[in-house]
């Protein structure tokens, strides 16, 4: 069965998908999500809405998918289990239905710990894994949870993440297969830096079968400064940044760091869709969107498949 | 064992600025195991009031008391003759302890002397650290011996999360992350298939979720 998702229609159709995302803003304004949406327009085949991302409280990844729907796009919501329970999860996946939203990224989420609200009491009633469970039984079977019957059911791509670069690496292929057969669709990953430990771990997947299973989008973040790698490398758990990009970074000169950034981006990009049972891209140009076309573009993934 | 840590001086003494006859009382079980609320330190306690009350200009009389249990009727009834003499006691036992005294004498308020924090161990001298959280239906058969439920940040039942890194918890780097240890045991007792397996959901009615509990044994009642 198909969904109205745009991403699903790409991805079948074998085309190597691209896929970014714009996180909503802390307040009410709307055309902070517009502005970054538009500089995605055109460029990729779905945009994600991130779900308060490092628990920070922003406008919800609903109204944010609503906005960028109503301008053309094809959001995927974001949805973590830290704030909701299974009673508001179901009902977020109802209401992202009813309103056209045809894909769902299944999400544990950062511990509220990371956030502005760290004195936060976290939910965690269900896991990622029983998320994606959820969200196809309710699309296949029509029934909640209890087992009652969804009248109108949700017509939803089941989407999911997953880092290759967490611990311990030897189940990481595994979680993915787990997560296939929970039924998610496809999977956007953790940003990769590190391809050499990215391809022994598709090589595990395709060991494993998974790619076959569903569509893997490789995670690409650009360097935007020295900085912002460093604090990948040091502050931001499971993210596996290599010494030598931060050298490279290291040797132009200032007003080049970040065109370097983009070109380390790019050359991961090459080594990514050469990688067999990679579908696709999914870029996330953290606080950075206006660099999504450049990158697109220049991977040669331009323009996006009108299907 | 239950485990607390004493508050803060200043808060104790805050709660204690309107009286100047207080009962102190301490508890003989987990309070005392963990060093926290036992006849030893109910006594360093008592000496510090005394002695910051007497600098102030307003010198207190406390009476210490240590009872064998704070949680059994038997004991608690047995401070009735003492507890009138004082206009307020503080515990230093356990939340149960506290809450059990109060409910025994209904004119009195029974202070909190302690924090309780968790069920836990004794890793090694003076490192305690939580196993449990008394969720009403255990799952250590399916996860060989670790709870996911105290020991993983986030609760998750099919982990880890992609926080986890070098063995540690994304939530401190001091904390080893409950499914890098559930992982390294599957591995260890060759069960490593057994991960491939999707944890169900927790019906979580049998912990704090459904409503306070309770148990009662029919053939043990009098
Ligand atoms: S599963 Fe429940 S009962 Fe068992 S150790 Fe964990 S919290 Fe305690
Ligand atoms: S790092 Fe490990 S213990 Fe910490 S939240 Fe993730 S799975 Fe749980």
């Amino acid at each position: 069965m198909s969904t109205g998702s745009n991403l699903e229609k790409v991805l079948k159709s074998g085309a190597f998908a691209v896929t970014s995302e714009c996180g909503p803003p802390r307040g009410a304004d709307p055309e902070v999500v517009k502005k970054k949406g538009a500089f995605l327009k055109g460029y990729i085949d779905a945009v994600n809405v991130t779900d308060n991302q490092t628990s920070v409280a922003r406008m919800s990844s609903l109204a944010g998918s609503l906005i960028l729907k109503n301008m053309g796009f094809d959001p995927v919501m974001q949805m973590v289990c830290r704030d909701r329970n299974r009673i508001a999860i179901q009902s977020d996946i109802l209401g992202a239905a009813s309103l056209g939203v045809n894909n769902l990224l299944c999400l544990s989420g950062d511990h509220q710990s990371f956030g502005d609200h760290p004195g936060a009491k976290n939910v965690f009633d269900i896991d990622s894994m029983q998320l994606i469970q959820t969200v196809k039984r309710m699309r296949d079977e029509g029934k909640f949870i209890s087992g009652d019957e969804v009248k109108g059911r949700p017509n939803i791509f089941i989407g999911c993440a997953e880092n290759p670069f967490g611990d311990p690496f030897e189940i990481r292929a595994m979680r993915l297969a787990k997560k296939a057969a929970a039924g998610a669709e496809f999977v956007q990953t953790q940003c990769v830096f590190n391809v050499d430990k990215f391809e022994k771990w598709m090589e595990m997947v395709r060991d494993l079968g998974v790619h076959e299973k569903m569509y893997i989008l490789a995670g690409i973040t650009p360097y935007k400064s020295i900085g912002m790698a460093n604090y990948m490398k040091k502050s931001v758990p499971g993210m596996d940044v290599p010494d030598e990009h931060i050298e490279r970074l290291r040797s132009v000169p200032k007003e080049k760091v970040a065109e370097e950034g983009i070109a380390i981006c790019l050359e991961i990009i090459e080594r990514v869709k050469n990688i067999k049972g990679v579908a696709g891209i999914h870029i996330m140009a953290i606080e950075w969107e206006e660099k999504v076309a450049e990158i697109v573009k220049a991977a040669g993934l331009f323009p996006r498949p009108e299907i | 064992m239950i485990v607390a840590n004493r508050k803060p001086f200043e808060e104790i003494i805050e709660m204690l600025k309107p009286y100047s006859k207080i009962l102190l009382l301490g508890c003989n079980e987990c309070v005392t195991v963990c060093a926290t609320g036992g006849a030893k330190e109910v006594s360093v306690l008592a000496s510090e009031i005394r002695l910051f009350r007497q600098k102030e200009g307003q010198p207190v009389e406390i009476k210490e008391l240590t009872l064998e249990r704070n949680c059994d009727t038997e004991y608690v009834e047995s401070l009735k003759p003492a507890i009138n003499d004082y206009e307020v006691a503080i515990s230093m036992a356990c939340g149960c302890g506290i809450q059990f005294v109060g409910e025994h004498y209904r004119d009195k308020l029974v202070l909190p002397a302690v924090d309780t924090t968790f069920y836990g161990v004794a890793e090694e001298q003076g490192v305690w650290t939580e196993r449990c959280q008394g969720c009403g239906a255990c799952v250590l058969d399916k996860t060989l011996g670790i709870c996911p439920v105290t020991r993983c940040a986030k609760s998750i039942f099919n982990g880890p999360c992609g926080g986890s890194q070098g063995g540690k918890c994304e939530v401190n780097k001091e904390t080893p992350c409950a499914w890098q240890l559930i992982v390294d045991r599957y591995k260890e007792m060759n069960m490593l298939e057994k991960y491939l397996e999707i944890q169900p959901m927790k019906n979580w009615s049998t912990s704090r979720d459904g409503g306070p509990r309770k148990r009662v044994r029919e053939d043990l009642k009098l």
